[in-house]
């Protein structure tokens, strides 16, 4: 662009297209946000769009005439049957949020700090393997094992204990939520940790700490971004499940992706309540995910 | 000397008036020995510094002593009592940490309390000797401060109160003026000396550096290579150094490896390896060195330059001025002589040396400023 302005400061600047100057300056957004961008649009946007205006029209069914806008869809949400079902969702979500939590952290701690470095990686690896197979085929595992006359039991039996009655039933969707979202919990908790400076440490036993009180004053609060990172993205992935709910919760295991799976493709067909559910759904995600990008990456050091 | 009185006498089981006492202490990591059989006594209330370069061991005896390293062999004693088996957390000595290792989820006012909470102090005692030991260290208008937001002498302050707020029996610092430019260690030095002598409390500092171990310590241990080579008060390190190691590490010194080769109750000559004669008027510690290989230290500093030859023959040598730095002060010239040795002499800035570059010129030293060392 300079050569086409050679004196800038001799030629006034009607020669000097700055329109041109600011489409060049787009070029390069545009090449490398363009085709993600056109992705997201079509995607994302669009059908999200699409949804909301579902979400406006009260009562909207396959085969029957529109009636109108209205917030109607939204209020049906209200009833007690319906909010039954999105606390029962939060309350997976949290309970495997906590639960993953409980689990990931000391195998987290124990491959950040205690393990040989050069198994370090191995270990985080095989950690993350079971991601690699389908959460169909891992929530099939779980009917195997949980089912009446599946592993657990055969094995309880043969030691002479008593059988569980596990499958389709809450305890269920809890032992398969955080079997699905173990590994990203150990991921985001080993990069926190690893990132602890072990000189804290030693100074808080050199302050009188002893290990424990050196835990719970120093590595905890150090790495509370870390813990609110995974408990964030565990929480969002358990809300909005519906593979471990469908095939291992059972019927007294209703969530809100599944009841929104009915509104579409199930018996009910209520396109309406299931485009309003999904909207709320939507929000509570993004909401999360915001607190997320807030306060999940901060580091230690900006504490303030 | 005092030290090599206090070195040769047996240990006294109740010994009090040593706070910290380390008995042939060796340190092993994964095969390689760190520590080789340190043995020392720090005295109550001194401030005592372990000077070596990097490497020779100083700071995992201090960890040794904080609790941090348990020793391979050996044993460490604070105010007498056995530290075996006792983790860092039960020992009586706080830590000022070389990178400090402050609390960044904490304030400056947390972070000195940290120690007082675990000992669960009442609530008015804390804040009564946090608020002291801020002031203290000068930093009460920065109570409510995140570490991140101190510059890095402020952050230095903060660890030395944090250590010192707990009233410890020994103050152990590593290094702890590293990480600050020279005008910041240089103020920090006075304070920690004015500390050191306002509160008594025994100070246990390793450094590399040997102008902050010499201006601020009452004695200094000098490491080389996991052994002790010497310890004394800076003056006895400095100037009646007792390893090759110790004269050349401390300050700068001129060093000619030589054999005796006559020996009176007043007089050693040795000579060197290219052929010099350099007579040594015996200290009390190389007394009685029996005959053999030696290492003549000669300081910069004690060495006269003429243009003419000199009245006094002793130790005087003919050489050519290769090459003069002035530093302002005082004027560096390096001078080879007829024997090919090369020597650094330092002169003040007074009676400049009205000498080109590869003039010759005579060089003269008394016997009692030089020292041979046994190799």
């Amino acid at each position: 662009m300079s050569t086409s302005t050679p004196t800038p400061s001799v030629v006034p600047a009607k020669t000097s297209p700055g329109w041109q100057r600011k489409l060049s300056h787009l070029v390069g957004p545009l090449v490398l946000l363009g085709p993600p961008g056109v992705w997201l649009l079509l995607l994302l946007v669009v059908p999200t769009l699409l949804i909301l205006q579902l979400s406006l029209i009260p009562g909207i069914r396959p085969g029957q005439p529109i009636d109108g806008f209205g917030l109607g869809n939204y209020l049906n949400i209200f009833q007690p049957v319906y909010l039954q079902v999105i606390w029962r969702s939060v309350f997976f979500a949290l309970g495997s949020t906590v639960l993953t939590l409980l689990l990931g952290f000391p195998v987290a701690y124990w491959i950040a700090l205690m393990a040989p470095k050069r198994w370090r990686n191995l270990l985080l690896v095989s950690f993350v393997l079971p991601l690699w197979t389908s959460s169909l085929l891992r929530a099939y595992a779980w009917i195997t094992i949980l089912r009446p006359t599946g592993v657990l039991n055969s094995f309880l039996s043969t030691l002479g204990l008593p059988t569980l009655d596990l499958l389709n039933r809450s305890g269920a969707v809890f032992i398969g939520m955080s079997y699905s979202f173990l590994p990203y919990m150990v991921l985001v908790l080993y990069a926190s940790l690893e990132k602890l400076d072990r000189r804290l440490l030693e100074a808080a036993a050199d302050l009188g700490a002893s290990a424990p009180q050196a835990f719970w004053k120093v590595t905890v609060p150090q790495t509370l971004p870390g813990i609110a990172a995974g408990c964030l993205l565990v929480f969002i992935a358990s809300l909005g499940d519906f593979v471990v709910p469908e095939l291992l919760g059972g019927a007294s295991s209703m969530t809100v992706s599944r009841l929104i799976y009915n509104q579409f493709l199930g018996a009910t067909r209520n396109w309406g309540l299931g485009s309003s559910l999904s909207m709320v759904l939507i929000l509570a995600v993004s909401i999360s995910i915001a607190l997320l990008i807030k306060y999940g990456d901060r580091d230690p050091e900006s504490f303030s | 000397m005092s030290q090599t009185a206090m070195q040769n006498r047996p240990v006294i089981e109740t010994d009090t008036r040593f706070d910290v006492e380390l008995r042939k202490i060796f340190k092993v990591f994964n095969g390689e020995t760190v520590v080789r059989g340190v043995d020392l006594g720090i005295w109550q209330g001194e401030f005592f510094s372990i000077l070596g370069p990097s490497g020779c061991g100083k700071t995992t005896t201090l960890r040794l002593i904080a609790g941090f390293e348990e020793p391979s062999a050996g044993e460490v004693l604070i105010r007498g009592k056995s530290m075996s088996g006792v983790p860092a957390y039960r020992r009586p000595v706080n830590t000022v940490f070389q990178s400090y290792a402050l609390f960044s989820h904490l304030s400056v006012w947390e972070n000195i309390a940290f120690g007082l909470r675990i000992k669960r102090q009442s609530k008015a005692e804390i804040q009564n000797r946090v608020q002291e030991a801020l002031r203290l260290v000068k930093m009460e208008q920065f109570a409510r401060r995140y570490p991140a937001q101190l510059s890095g002498g402020q952050q230095q302050r903060v660890a030395v109160a944090r250590a010192l707020v707990n009233r410890p029996t020994v103050v152990l610092l590593d290094e702890p003026l590293g990480a600050l430019d020279l005008k910041l260690r240089k103020e920090m030095q006075v304070e920690l000396s004015t500390l050191h002598k306002n509160l008594g409390v025994t100070f246990v500092m390793v450094t590399h550096d040997q102008e902050e171990a010499l201006s601020l310590s009452d004695r200094i241990a000098v490491m080389h290579d996991g052994r002790l080579e010497q310890i004394g008060t800076p003056n006895q390190i400095y100037d009646y150094p007792q390893t090759p190691f110790v004269a050349d590490f401390i300050g700068d010194t001129n060093l000619f490896k030589g054999q005796v080769e006559t020996t009176d109750y007043a007089m050693l000559q040795v000579r060197t390896d290219r052929g010099l004669k350099i007579l040594v008027k015996p200290t009390e510690s190389s007394n009685g060195s029996t005959p053999g290989q030696v290492v003549v230290s000669v300081r910069p500093e004690k060495i006269q330059l003429s243009l003419e030859k000199p009245s006094s023959p002793v130790n005087c040598f003919e050489g050519r001025l290769m090459h003069t730095m002035y530093l302002g002060t005082h004027v560096h010239y390096l001078v080879e002589l007829l024997s090919g040795d090369r020597l650094t002499v330092l002169q003040p800035n007074r009676a400049k040396l009205a000498a080109e570059p590869d003039s010759s010129l005579y060089i003269h030293w008394a016997e009692t400023d030089c020292l041979a060392l046994t190799a």
